[in-house]
């Protein structure tokens, strides 16, 4: 195709991207640059019957001209990704001179917001995968060995967690956790403890979201697993069954090795996707003790009156750059797959 | 091709079947509960005598009159205005599904069939694209959309779904096309259409179930989006999924709590109906493409 009909075919989605996902990336780092105006001061002298005092007050009209003049803050460089809410250079640097022992220093780093919600983010990420990766799989194998006539129904109620949205999803099973909904109660019951509450503690809520990230990743899983499990070889497994291989010897040696890509290829779809985990927590109304690093910056914008864009913007792009280390293997391994096509 | 030796023997079975329908229960259970506890008031829903409460709905005997009631429905469609949630909803997917699989189906034929190096670039640049954390794209968004007074409109935020979108409806109609074979259009070219021609003629229609697949995908995003419309939208712009979270910034009131409840099923049936239709178009999508919705 020449290069001039390829551009025009190729132009309006070309152009949208560019203008909807490439300038954003850059506007966000932008933003991250600068930050709000700080409200500019003034003294004022009052005097009553009693004598005169200075107060200091914010003067309005100058701030908002500042406003005007700079809708998007004074320029501040990197400094927003050191500060408190980020990076934390400062603190890093206190608390390792200041505490006495490894213990005492991680404590202090991980009660750090950003690194509180990369821990969460990351534990998430790789609490979630494995078991997906390994349900996924017994569910394909399962459903694959069903009389055909009932896996369509038995297909459609196993993706159905997938299908809908993560916050619903949450929701839905965030109602039936609930102290008094019908599996809360049904713990309660289990332990024998009327006041347990999967709420109160933040290492039950962590599991709660875990828990919640299985369910809804797992079809996910299922399909690409049964679809490789259509595609593997009769031969080798007839083999195999006139060598005398038992049920479990054949999936080891045979099945198994046949699916090594596609369960690489669902791992690395799995943590991308988990580490952009945001709609789990507002569902399950666990903002209190697990935040991740969409979190972060859903909250500094969700202020309709004041957002902290610059926050956003720095938060964003550590995110990306933790994108980025997680998704070079995906490239990797597409770029060869493109080679060896050529 | 079973082979009789290949049988599987009773136990397995026997052990098969009860996994299968175990996670039947647990995948399927939690739906089908909220879908019953959306016909009860919040005091059987969550109850906190006995959770048989809400499936023999006892308070709700007493509070309504009979055992179960479309209040919660009918409130939160007319005072909670969820018609206008389910209003908004509709002209964001149908408006995303159109625009996105006219510039994809474009895009992805032309980078199925040119042979320059730079195609290769273009399918990793959509890669990266869809990777990013939808929220950060959300982050670059707000500050310029409030500049040129943009925000909370439909329009805006059918064009950034569109563009999201984009990276993976390329990828999917691209492999898509790959295995159009490429003879079909380019006997057309010798015949003396122009490229546009051999689209419009020879593979616009072959080219449906892979738009159908494609589509789908994009009904999905555009529907259960939550990230960009809660982000993007005003209050009186907003779609189901934000509308349901802001039923729920209103814990307290017990009412508007179980608006919540049959909201989600009021949102969730379609979707399911939908997918029950073409669940054979979603399942060959999720597995074709290196990337997933």
């Amino acid at each position: 195709m020449p290069h001039r009909t390829f551009f025009w075919f190729f132009f309006p989605s070309g152009l949208a991207m560019l203008l909807f996902i490439g300038l954003p990336i850059i506007s966000s780092f932008f933003q991250s640059l600068h930050i709000e105006p700080e409200q500019i001061l003034m003294e004022v002298e009052k005097c009553d019957p009693f004598g005169c005092k200075t107060e200091t007050k914010v003067d309005i009209e100058a701030t908002t001209k500042l406003q005007e003049e700079q809708p998007l803050g004074r320029f501040n460089g990197l400094g927003t990704y050191g500060d408190r809410n980020h990076l934390a250079f400062d603190e890093i640097k206190e608390a390792w001179t200041n505490s006495s022992s490894i213990a005492e220093f991680t404590d202090i780093l991980l009660n750090l917001p950003f690194y509180k919600a990369l821990l969460f983010t990351l534990t998430f990420c790789f609490a979630v995968t494995p078991p997906v990766v390994v349900l996924g799989f017994i569910v394909a194998l399962s459903v694959n060995t069903i009389t055909k006539s009932l896996k369509g129904p038995t297909i459609f109620g196993v993706i159905l967690p997938m299908i809908v949205t993560p916050l619903i999803g949450s929701l839905v099973l965030f109602w039936m956790i609930d102290a008094k909904g019908i599996l809360g109660s049904f713990i309660q019951f289990l332990f024998d403890d009327p006041n347990l509450s999967l709420k109160s503690s933040s290492q039950l809520t962590w599991i709660t979201l875990i828990i919640y990230g299985i369910w809804h990743n797992t079809p996910f899983a299922f399909v690409v697993f049964y679809a490789a499990l259509q595609t593997v070889p009769q031969d080798p497994i007839e083999a195999a069954i006139i060598d005398g291989a038992s049920r479990y010897e054949r999936v080891r040696h045979i099945v198994i090795p046949h699916l090594y890509p596609v369960a690489t290829f669902i791992i690395l779809i799995c943590l991308m996707d988990n580490f952009r985990v945001l709609e789990p927590i507002i569902g399950f109304a666990a903002e209190g003790v697990a935040q991740s690093l969409s979190w972060m910056i859903y909250n500094d914008l969700r202020s309709e009156n004041k957002m902290l864009f610059g926050s956003a913007g720095a938060t964003s792009m550590l995110t990306i750059i933790g994108v980025a280390i997680l998704l070079t293997p995906v490239l990797i391994r597409t770029w060869r797959e493109f080679r060896t096509e050529r | 091709m079973e082979s009789k030796i290949n049988r599987y023997s009773k136990q397995l079975i026997l052990i098969n079947s009860f996994f299968i329908l175990a996670w039947l229960i647990i995948s399927v259970f939690p739906f089908i509960w909220t879908f019953w506890g959306s016909f009860k008031v919040k005091a059987d829903f969550f109850s906190r005598a006995d959770w048989m409460f809400a499936v023999t709905g006892v308070n709700t005997l007493i509070e309504t009159g009979d055992t179960s009631t479309v209040k919660a429905y009918v409130e939160s469609w007319t005072e909670g205005e969820f018609w206008k949630a389910t209003m908004n909803t509709i002209i964001i997917t149908v408006s995303v599904v159109t625009i996105s699989l006219f510039l994809g189906t474009l895009g992805a034929y032309a980078l199925s069939r040119s042979t320059y190096k730079y195609t290769f670039w273009i399918l990793i640049a959509a890669l990266i694209f869809r990777a990013m954390p939808h929220i950060t794209l959300v982050s670059g968004y707000l500050f310029p959309f409030f500049q040129l007074n943009v925000w909370g409109i439909l329009p805006t935020t059918i064009i950034v779904l569109v563009a999201i979108n984009q990276p993976f409806t390329l990828w999917l109609l691209y492999s898509f096309f790959k295995t159009v074979p490429k003879e079909l259009d380019e006997s057309a070219l010798i015949d003396g259409c122009s490229y546009f021609q051999a689209f419009r003629f020879v593979i616009m229609p072959v080219m449906w179930p892979g738009v159908v697949t494609a589509g789908l995908f994009s009904m999905m995003l555009a529907y259960n989006d939550f990230t960009v419309t809660s982000l993007l939208l005003n209050q009186q712009n907003y779609t189901m999924v934000p509308k349901i979270n802001a039923y729920l910034g209103t814990i307290e009131h017990s009412g508007n709590y179980m608006w919540a409840v049959s909201s989600v099923v009021s949102a969730t049936a379609p979707l399911f109906m939908i997918i029950m239709f073409f669940q054979r178009q979603l399942i060959s999508g999720l597995t074709a493409g290196a990337v997933k919705g």
